[in-house]
């Protein structure tokens, strides 16, 4: 049997071996706590503020976001609503975050429309979006004058350069493995400061990607509460039916 | 009939009416299966649990759910954040298609293990076979219903791969998808197949996999025939009822099958973005093509097959002929005797290296082409065709080991 296992993993070898695809600049990886509500609602607050101007979270609900982040109605009306509807009328609590901005619009503006973001926590993953978004350098050679380091070319200008000021990219040449050699950002050197410092912005990005995570699927605490119930039922009824099926197997012989 | 349906009550009267006690008894109180089933034997009856959780979740998704272009993504969001336990639903649903497959593989492996495709089961194997293509051609079609990115790119390669067929191609895919390119036509007969013609096809293959197989008896690990010995009633001496033993045995896998089934429901339903991929939850947009487009994973051995032979159309080829090819496998196995256990270790080599190709196949399917892949594709593709070549080859005169009469 022994012998077996090893021909298996050893004809699996070239399979399991394959390693991860070429980097981008900056590669961190963080985790989201689900119990700080209070960085959700700062996220939220950056989300409204910063990104709705162009990006609908349209499958989301006002209400829905204001129940799960702690947010009562009223709060979130002076707050955080900020769009009216096709009537003219203050959006409702209860209404989806849809936004003014036609696509249309959004792909004349821009080249292409600004995509909808209620799930982009989990097409793009929270990682990505962390680095993405702390990820913007000075290109004069791009349209807007910025260049994203995780995001080559991207057409979204810098929003948030406000907060986080304007950054330099440094490079060095790197052999490719193929004879060639292509430039790899290793670093970004701020040459005018934003409102904040690097840690409060490390920190707006992080409550930012918290409240997109939570947007992307409102129901994952939930999931994993009532699931840890489920399978503690499952395993006392696990112990029930074996030695039911016991008991009624003495017998066979 | 039975002496009970003469006692009268109730179950009298349906008896004389309805062939209730008869058929409670032929399929499970005096159905008679050998009383050595290991493991391996649990994987039919949890193909049957997870095809009733499919039904019963499709029904209520469908409640909710809109097969239309513009409404389609929309509506499984709405369901995954304004329904309640909508996203439990959807969940028991994916998660149950990719459970669905895991379940009919080992089912398959032990049937390939144990013989049990062999003489007089052939017919069990045949029926069974035409549910594995039945569950892939569901599978697919549910596939496109979510209406995100690698739904409709994903729908956009198989169909496409029809019209590899000479003469026939164009005009075939073009009926498949009832437009140019895949739409809102495609999406609404999915959903129709989806939901009402394929199931129906499934349903009836099942009762006719079981009637076929309680009409020969199960075969079991060591491949004996039980019908051999019988004592004067003319009951198995190695059979035991299937109710009550293999009833609460098979509870007992149950709720282990439903243990592991909640991990990936409550705790991981993404499963690493191998049974909801991360390109779903993008809406479908014709006009922009993903990066990389890789069917689900149960498909990713026949695709690896596909991408291994250069030419499109011999690759059509091979991939269906490595599904064509289970199906003859009862008369490819030349062998008399059933079981692994005391069949030769040239066909336990075979049987290894089958089952490293076919997950090694898997997991090439999944990732995007470079040449070392399309090597080692080749190479696992041989090994899987060479499976069947060799057991063909090496059953004619297999020097097997002598079978015991009885289960000891």
């Amino acid at each position: 049997m022994k012998k077996v296992f090893i021909i298996v993993v050893g004809l699996l070898m070239p399979v399991l071996s394959w390693g991860a695809e070429s980097t981008t600049y900056p590669n961190d990886k963080i985790e989201i706590d689900w119990d700080d509500k209070a960085s959700m609602q700062r996220g939220a607050r950056t989300f409204v503020n910063y990104c709705m101007g162009c990006h609908s979270a349209k499958y989301s609900r006002y209400n829905r976001v204001g129940v799960d982040l702690e947010i009562s109605d009223d709060l979130m009306l002076d707050n955080l609503i900020f769009t009216t509807d096709i009537n003219g009328d203050r959006t409702k609590a209860g209404e989806l975050m849809n936004i003014a901005m036609t696509p249309v619009y959004g792909e004349q503006a821009f080249g292409v429309a600004p995509p909808d973001l209620s799930l982009v926590a989990r097409s793009r993953g929270v990682n990505w979006l962390y680095n993405y978004l702390r990820g913007f350098y000075v290109d004069e050679s791009r349209p807007l004058g910025m260049n994203n380091g995780v995001f080559e070319n991207v057409a979204m200008p810098h929003v948030l350069v406000e907060l986080q000021g304007y950054q330099k990219v440094k490079t060095i040449m790197q052999a490719d493995g193929q004879g060639g050699e292509h430039e790899v950002i290793v670093g970004f050197e701020l040459v005018k400061p934003g409102t904040q410092s690097k840690s409060e912005y490390d920190q707006t990005v992080l409550d930012l990607v918290a409240f997109l995570d939570y947007l992307a699927e409102p129901y994952k605490q939930t999931r994993k509460t009532v699931g840890t119930g489920v399978i503690i039922f499952l395993f006392i009824l696990l112990i029930l039916t074996y030695f039911l099926k016991k008991e009624y197997w003495k017998d066979v012989h | 009939m039975s002496d009970k349906s003469t006692n009268g009550g109730l179950m009298g009267w349906i008896d004389a009416r309805f062939p209730m006690t008869k058929m409670w008894e032929d399929h499970l109180s005096k159905y008679y299966a050998p009383k050595n089933f290991n493991f391996w034997y649990f994987f039919g009856s949890l193909a049957l649990l997870v095809l009733v959780i499919q039904i019963v979740t499709g029904i209520f998704l469908t409640m909710h759910y809109k097969p239309d272009g513009e409404m389609a993504f929309t509506s499984v969001e709405y369901i995954m954040r304004d329904v309640d336990w909508g996203w439990l639903i959807r969940y028991l649903h994916s998660t149950g298609s990719s459970a669905f497959f895991i379940v009919v593989y080992l089912h398959m492996l032990r049937g390939m293990m144990y013989g049990s495709y062999q003489k007089p089961r052939e017919l069990i194997w045949l029926f069974g076979m035409f549910i594995y293509l039945a569950l892939m051609a569901e599978a697919f079609m549910g596939y496109l219903l979510p209406w995100g990115q690698m739904s409709y790119w994903g729908a956009q390669v198989i169909i496409s791969l029809f019209g590899a067929i000479p003469v026939i191609g164009d005009d075939l895919t073009l009926w498949i998808r009832g437009d140019f390119v895949i739409s809102d036509a495609t999406l609404n007969r999915f959903f129709a197949l989806h939901v009402v013609a394929v199931p129906l096809v499934l349903i009836m293959l099942v009762v006719m996999h079981i009637l076929a197989l309680h009409e020969v008896g199960s075969n079991n690990p060591e491949g004996i025939e039980i019908k051999k010995h019988k004592d004067e009633n003319g009951i198995p001496l190695d059979g035991i009822p299937f109710h009550p033993y293999y009833s609460v045995k098979d509870i007992v896998g149950v709720v282990v099958f439903l243990i592991l089934f909640s991990v990936v429901v409550f705790f991981m339903p993404e499963m690493g973005g191998y049974f909801l991929e991360h390109a779903n939850f993008v809406p479908a947009n014709q006009f922009q093509t993903p990066e990389h487009i890789a069917p689900v994973w149960y498909f990713t051995p026949y695709y690896a097959i596909l991408r291994a032979v250069p030419d499109k159309l011999i690759g059509v080829i091979g991939m269906f002929a490595a599904i064509f090819v289970l199906f003859i496998l009862p008369w490819i196995d030349r062998g008399k005797v059933h079981s692994i256990r005391y069949r030769s270790s040239a066909f336990k080599w075979l049987l290894v290296m089958f089952v490293i190709s076919f997950i090694g196949l898997g997991y090439l399917g999944a990732l995007p082409l470079s040449d070392s892949r399309t090597f080692f594709a080749r190479v696992y593709s041989v090994g899987y065709f060479g499976f069947f070549l060799g057991l063909w080859w090496i059953s004619k005169n297999e020097k097997t080991k002598p079978v015991p009469e009885r289960i000891q």
